[in-house]
């Protein structure tokens, strides 16, 4: 199959490409990029008309819910959702049921993921870093691995226990993989539904504080400089987090960590409507932390944007607030609100967002960075900046639906991924 | 005048006419209370559905009187043995009671926000007699009446509240009231049982009960919840009677006596001391009374209103 896209803004920060040029697609492979390509009538063109073409998308933070939960997101709903989202590629967590902490889950979600229509979107399986996902003994890293998995979290869970921790970030790193840790110290978040501050004491809503999670990255900093292993916060959302990770890389250290689309773009005030779609783990947090986190964004110290996808039914959330389970969908929405909220704003160039969305990613988890060259594989996302829309929970390819950003207008929207030889419009 | 709303679902941004409205009316339920027939058929026909998940003596035995005082059909809901207790959801058990033609429904449930969910899925009004750690209108209601009564004002008066603010719906409440009223307040207990940020309320805190009591009018003195103890907010009753425990050593000490008020159930000689409870500056047992007068002002207003 022959596919001549036109006119596209190419980028790709990793080799420097930055020109408007089409691109022609063979089976799969770039075959030429050039301007003015001609070719005969058989073939499909597109007109980009400037729009960016960019190195795949990849969501390193996802639940796909599958297996166990199949009511809230299947690995077929989940990969529609992630490339409608413009994601050619997603990381899916642990979390499942069973968890994936043995190597006949690890399979069993790659051989299902890749026949969602011939594999268009890449799963990477995030295993479990501990067995059950209880923190105490580590899960069969290396077997984990052989089998795919990418990397290694509790997430959902800390991993508590200081120990554990350390032979988890030791073990991993023999096998050349990361841990990406959900920082809670769940001694101070018991009971807590939202950030600690003046909005939980006016509304009466049981708190999580920020240095909960604050201390968590503090010490799991400690332990990576000790263990000298890499380490990855996932979902970071306070300022003094940013801080720490800052001056973690200013002292060299190999710390690495992610933040979500609503961490940057909702604050703790939304909470007083009770609105459960408000409620994720970790809590939305003030103004001042949505300022460091995009001045973290901006001076390279936060790595990665990834949604921390977390589909619900609407019954789940239909109930009141503390008996509500925590987290929103995000695939459908993380790139609209990344350029509207850091791209348009000033606060990300392009390239930044591309670094952020497609090449950090792939680096913090030993993937080969998608390139844009001749002979390459194409994938490709391709994303109109301009474009105006409003989210509607109602057309989500996500089989959840629950979203705080339902009638929002965002400016920028992906149009499209190419991955595997298919084209997703 | 009419009532503005449909619900009451807290106090927190309720117009001042509301309330001065609802203690006006109240003063005239509690004309109703010491007649020898003590029941009026202002609500009549109508159906009122006491919904209570948490389990409650005083608050359910007021609303309870309140409605039938006025006139109203009563029905009273526990969680025990009930369809919840089967694993039923709070949007459908509200649904399915209000099937039945229910035209209030009076809900105390553990968690804050649970009045205002139910509000949005059941056309009934919707009264809250306490949701979780978020507020108990009610209460604050009654607490600011009987200190009217006494006072003849709320405008200028200094309330400070001690105790468990962190977990206390009866703080906020009267924190939020007591505002809109013109009063000023203050809260004082042990610096773990105050929730962050909360002088961003307007409210003056205090870790130390003589200091706080100097210059206040009103102390409203909160129940201690033994049963979270297990959380370790403090090293033990004993400790809390000896340094937040309102004695009658520590009133002495105040310029001048001060209104002792508690919305129960007291835990005697914990957090305040008999003498100081059952002594002649206590409303305790008023408290109690004005709130059946409160409840029937309340049901009066919104279920005879045209609020929005």
């Amino acid at each position: 199959m022959k596919i001549l896209l036109k006119n596209g803004h190419i980028i790709e920060p990793h080799s420097g490409l930055d020109l408007l040029a089409d691109i022609l697609i063979v089976d799969g492979i770039i075959e030429k990029i050039g301007t003015k390509i001609s070719v005969g009538a058989s073939i499909q063109k597109y007109e980009l008309d400037g729009k960016i073409v960019a190195p795949g998308f990849m969501d390193m933070h996802v639940h796909l819910r599958e297996p166990g939960y199949e009511h809230k997101e299947t690995i077929e709903t989940g990969l529609a959702a992630a490339a409608s989202g413009g994601f050619s590629a997603v990381c899916c967590m642990p979390n499942t049921n069973p968890p994936i902490d043995d190597a006949s889950v690890v399979k069993y979600i790659k051989e299902k993921a890749a026949k969602v229509k011939n594999g268009l979107v890449d799963v990477f399986p995030v295993a479990a870093a501990t067995k059950g996902r209880e923190g105490n003994e580590l899960s069969p890293m290396m077997e984990l691995a052989e089998a795919g998995a990418v990397a290694f979290s509790d997430d959902g869970s800390p991993i508590e226990n200081s120990e554990v921790m350390k032979r988890a970030m030791e073990y991993a790193d023999m096998v050349g993989k990361i841990i990406i840790q959900h920082p809670e110290d769940r001694s101070l978040t018991k009971g807590g539904v939202m950030n600690e501050g003046f909005v939980s004491t006016s509304i009466g809503l049981p708190p999580m504080p920020a240095i909960a999670e604050e201390i968590m990255i503090m010490r799991d900093v400690m332990i990576a400089e000790y263990a000298n292993t890499r380490y990855h916060a996932a979902h970071i959302s306070t300022a003094g987090s940013v801080e720490i990770i800052r001056q973690a890389k200013k002292r060299g250290l190999k710390v690495t960590c992610e933040v979500t689309p609503h961490h940057f773009t909702l604050t703790e005030e939304v909470v007083r409507s009770f609105d459960t779609n408000t409620k994720m783990n970790p809590p939305l947090r003030t103004q001042e932390d949505i300022e460091a986190i995009k001045a973290g964004l901006k001076d390279g110290t936060i790595d990665v944007i990834a949604s921390d996808h977390a589909p619900h039914s609407f019954d789940e959330k239909e109930v009141e607030f503390l008996e509500a389970p925590f987290g929103i969908v995000g695939l459908e929405t993380a790139l609209g609100l990344a350029v509207t909220e850091l791209v348009h704003p000033k606060i990300l160039s392009i390239n930044q967002l591309i670094e952020k969305f497609s090449i950090n990613p792939r680096k913090i988890l030993n993937l080969p960075v998608i390139k844009i060259s001749m002979g390459e594989k194409a994938n490709l996302t391709i994303i109109d900046t301009e474009k105006e829309w409003r989210v509607d929970v109602s057309k989500f390819k996500s089989k959840s639906k629950n979203s705080p950003f339902n009638g929002r207008i965002l400016k920028g929207k992906s149009c499209g991924i190419i991955n595997s030889g298919i084209f997703c419009l | 005048m009419p009532i503005t709303s449909r619900h009451l679902l807290g106090l927190e941004g309720v117009p001042k006419e509301d309330i001065q409205l609802i203690l006006d009316t109240a003063t005239t339920f509690r004309e109703v209370l010491d007649r020898p027939i003590k029941r009026v058929p202002t609500l009549q026909g109508k159906t009122i559905v006491n919904l209570f998940f948490e389990s409650s003596t005083r608050t359910r035995i007021s609303f309870e009187l309140a409605e039938r005082r006025l006139s109203a059909d009563v029905v009273n809901f526990a969680v025990a043995g009930s369809s919840v207790a089967k694993g039923e959801t709070l949007k459908d058990t509200a649904r399915n009671i209000e099937a039945m033609k229910i035209d209030m429904v009076v809900v105390r449930h553990s968690s804050p926000g649970a009045a205002l969910f139910l509000s949005r899925v059941v056309n009934a009004n919707v009264i809250n007699a306490g949701d979780g750690t978020h507020e108990h209108p009610t209460q604050a209601l009654l607490d600011m009446y009987t200190i009217r009564e006494k006072f003849g004002k709320l405008e200028g008066l200094h309330v400070c509240i001690v105790g468990d603010i962190s977990h206390s719906r009866v703080a906020l409440s009267n924190i939020y009231g007591l505002q809109i009223m013109g009063a000023t307040v203050s809260v004082c207990g042990p610096k773990t049982l105050i929730p962050k940020d909360i002088e961003k309320l307007g409210v003056r805190v205090y870790y130390n009960v003589e200091e706080a009591i100097r210059n206040t009018d009103i102390l409203n003195v909160l129940r201690i919840q033994l049963e979270r103890q297990d959380r370790s907010f403090f090293p033990s009753t004993r400790e809390y009677h000896n340094y937040f425990g309102i004695t009658k050593e520590k009133l002495e000490k105040a310029v001048k006596p001060i209104t002792i008020m508690h919305p129960g159930p007291i835990n005697r000689d914990v957090e305040i001391s008999a003498d100081v409870a059952d002594g002649e500056n206590s409303v305790i047992l008023q408290q109690v009374l004005n709130g059946v007068a409160v409840r029937m002002a309340v049901l009066y207003l919104l279920g005879t209103g045209e609020g929005k």
